[in-house]
């Protein structure tokens, strides 16, 4: 075949824009830093989730150390379950607690471990024991206002 | 009796307009059927790729440079009232490549690329170039639209990425450089809510359906022109109107499937 | 065996929306002659040439060429008998977006696997018989009317068909185009040894190439004969479409109401 320079447009418009497709996936969105095949599911119960959703990031100590998969109503204790997947390359004790808490005021929520001291470490279907629900502004308000009235009768 | 005229007339439009859904339909997979000769002979389709994509190039890079600063701009104004200036790269990413990307480059592609060829196919038709093509017996839905068809289908969602990308890069430039965001918070931020299959492929599904129906229409207003000057004039008009209405109803509708429960 | 005639043309008749265009036509084009149909300006004879070339059905009759029923054939052997024949477009209808030498190679890459050294020569001699080989790189717009029309003869001649049909080749070209034009049609007849059909209002240019005539009004046809009959005939429709008479059977005005009311209306 003759190569002319119309190829040669055409094929810089290609590489190109897979060149940005690419530069999408991996600079913008997150395939470049989270990779589900080196992972491990754990799952824990929360009274509450307040605003947490599917995919919200799990941290330790500030550092990003999976996501959240799924989450449903338990019929037996009606708790919601929350399902994680964590990277394989963060073991936590068993004893680890997760906390549902708000990045800012009105930020997103995630999940946070407070790390135990277990010498056992979780394992793939394991369930986190020590859980803290999320923080309802609504009930927060609720309580202050019931606590403020029950002072102004004394 | 003008009040049974004008339903008269109304109707007669409607029944008109549907009737063009159905040809155009008709067209589409005419041309669908008829796409070997498109992929047999691979470089009938480079050349289209060329005039479609290479040529919009220029338009969707500097388009897509100054939406993204302008988003860059506006964002910064608004979130700067929450104190979440951090989350500019979420909202200028997530911007771009959910929303303005594909349907704003795809609205520049109809009046590019489309108009183009609904101007080119109908001139052909108008000095008898594609009656002179079928008398030599060679199908022009083959030979002329089939290739246009598949450049334009490949290169939209590229287009649309390139946009994005460049956009991303204008909000940074506006962002980061200009007021001074932290940049490690723009890009960390960014990366932890932007997926990639529920954001980024489902923008570029959404750049390949837009792709798909400005060159079905664009084609298929530009066969079906009248074979004169007002005829082909009217008919490239007719191509930015429609393809572009079909853009934004359609992103609606694919917004509502693709994003819903989120 | 092949009749005497490559187009038979029998009791042809055509309507567009009950509007009738054709009526009765009947034709023979015997092999290796210049035939041409002449007529005023939407007398029918495009109308014609299109069921020639199997664009358009019948209503009543038929058009056969080479002993074969056109309207009765199915796509690929209509395909197939067009590849056998040619077609000249009023202006040229070269494709725009493709070089003089693409124009020409066109057929050859479409129906034949020629190797493209050869295609190169075939292209080449084509343009050379019409005496535009220089111009094989220009895009057509580069061209003027008549090399247009001359490029485009030679993509018609390209796979050399047995029957060529030219739809007004004289029309909108200066005087010298026009004989050059004329003198193409001729030899390129005569070379190929194929049967042409020239649709055309230039009663001077084509009487001077063709070997015989059909006159067509209103989708009939009125008269036919050799261009010295037809020169020499004195019927009245004839006579002013040869001599370009201005009135006659074919009327200056076109049909109006009372000339005196009209204007009195504008008053």
């Amino acid at each position: 075949m003759e190569r002319t320079t119309l190829d040669l447009w055409v094929g810089i418009f290609v590489v190109g824009g897979i060149a940005a497709l690419v530069m999408l996936a991996m600079k913008v969105g997150n395939l470049g830093t989270y990779n589900v095949s080196e992972a491990y599911q754990v799952h824990a119960y929360f009274s509450n989730i307040g605003g947490l959703k599917p995919k919200a990031s799990i941290k330790s100590a500030g550092v990003l150390v999976g996501r959240v998969t799924d989450i449903s109503l338990d019929m037996e204790r009606y708790e919601a379950r929350v399902t994680m997947s964590l990277d394989k390359r963060y073991q936590f004790p068993k004893d680890t607690a997760a906390k549902i808490l708000t990045s800012g005021l009105l930020g997103e929520q995630y999940i946070g471990f407070d790390v135990g001291g277990d010498e056992a470490m979780l394992k793939n279907g394991d369930e986190l024991k020590m859980t803290q629900s999320a923080v309802v502004l609504e009930d927060l308000i609720g309580k202050f206002i019931y606590s403020k009235a029950e002072g102004s009768t004394n | 009796m003008p009040v049974a005229k004008n339903l008269r007339s109304i109707g007669r439009r409607v029944v008109s307009a549907v009737w063009r859904v159905g040809l155009a339909t008709r067209f589409f997979l005419l041309t669908l059927a008829y796409s070997g000769t498109s992929f047999r002979r691979f470089h009938l389709t480079i050349k289209e790729l060329f005039s479609t994509g290479v040529m919009s190039l220029i338009i969707i890079i500097v388009a897509g440079l100054f939406v993204g600063m302008v988003l860059g701009l506006q964002g910064y104004e608004t979130l700067k009232r929450y104190g979440s200036e951090s989350a500019l790269g979420v909202m200028v990413a997530l911007g771009l490549v959910r929303e303005l990307g594909p349907v704003v480059a795809a609205l520049l592609f109809a009046s590019r690329a489309g108009s183009a060829m609904t101007a080119e196919i109908g001139l052909m038709k108008a000095t008898e170039q594609i009656t002179a093509m079928e008398m030599m017996a060679v199908n022009p839905i083959a030979r002329i639209v089939a290739p246009r068809f598949w450049a334009g289908v490949i290169s939209m969602p590229l287009l649309a990425a390139m946009f994005s990308a460049v956009g991303v890069f204008g909000g940074y430039f506006v962002g980061v450089i200009q007021i001074g965001v932290d940049e490690g918070s723009f890009w960390s931020q960014m990366q932890a809510a932007v997926d990639f299959r529920e954001d980024i492929l489902n923008g570029v599904i959404k750049s390949f359906v837009f792709g798909t129906v400005v060159t079905v229409i664009a084609l298929f207003e530009g066969y079906d022109a009248p074979p004169t000057a007002e005829g082909v004039s009217g008919a490239t008009t007719r191509t930015v109107v429609t393809s572009s209405l079909a853009i934004l109803m359609l992103d609606f509708i694919l917004t509502a499937i693709m994003f819903r429960g989120n | 065996m092949p009749s005497k005639s490559l187009v038979e043309i029998r009791d042809l008749n055509f309507a567009y929306d009950k509007r009738p265009v054709l009526e009765g036509i009947n034709m023979d084009f015997p092999r290796g002659k210049l035939i041409a149909i002449m007529g005023l300006s939407g007398c029918g004879k495009t109308t014609l040439l299109r069921h020639i070339g199997g664009a358009l059905k019948p209503t009543k009759g038929y058009v056969k060429v080479d002993g074969q029923i056109i309207h009765e054939l199915d796509q690929s052997g209509l395909y197939a008998m067009r590849r056998k024949m040619g077609m000249l477009f009023q202006f040229g209808a070269l494709f725009t977006d493709m070089s003089v030498y693409d124009n020409v190679a066109f057929q050859m890459r479409e129906h034949t696997d020629l190797p493209e050294e050869l295609i190169h020569d075939l292209v080449l001699m084509k343009l050379h018989a019409v005496g535009l080989r220089g111009t094989h790189s220009l895009m057509p717009s580069e061209l003027s009317g008549g090399m247009a029309r001359r490029v485009a003869l030679a993509r018609t001649v390209a796979l050399d068909p047995m029957l060529i049909m030219y739809d007004e080749p004289f029309a909108g070209l200066d005087p010298i185009s026009l004989t050059v034009v004329g003198d193409l049609i001729r030899r390129l007849n005569n070379a190929l040894g194929a049967t042409s059909v020239v649709v055309t209002h230039d009663v001077q240019e084509s009487l001077k190439i063709v070997d015989y005539v059909y006159f067509m009004a209103n989708g009939v046809i009125v008269a036919e004969g050799t261009p010295d009959e037809i020169r020499s005939s004195e019927r009245d429709f004839v006579r002013q479409f040869v001599h370009g008479e201005m009135d006659g059977p074919v009327p200056f005005h076109y049909p109006g109401g009372d000339y005196r009311q009209d204007l009195a209306l504008g008053v």
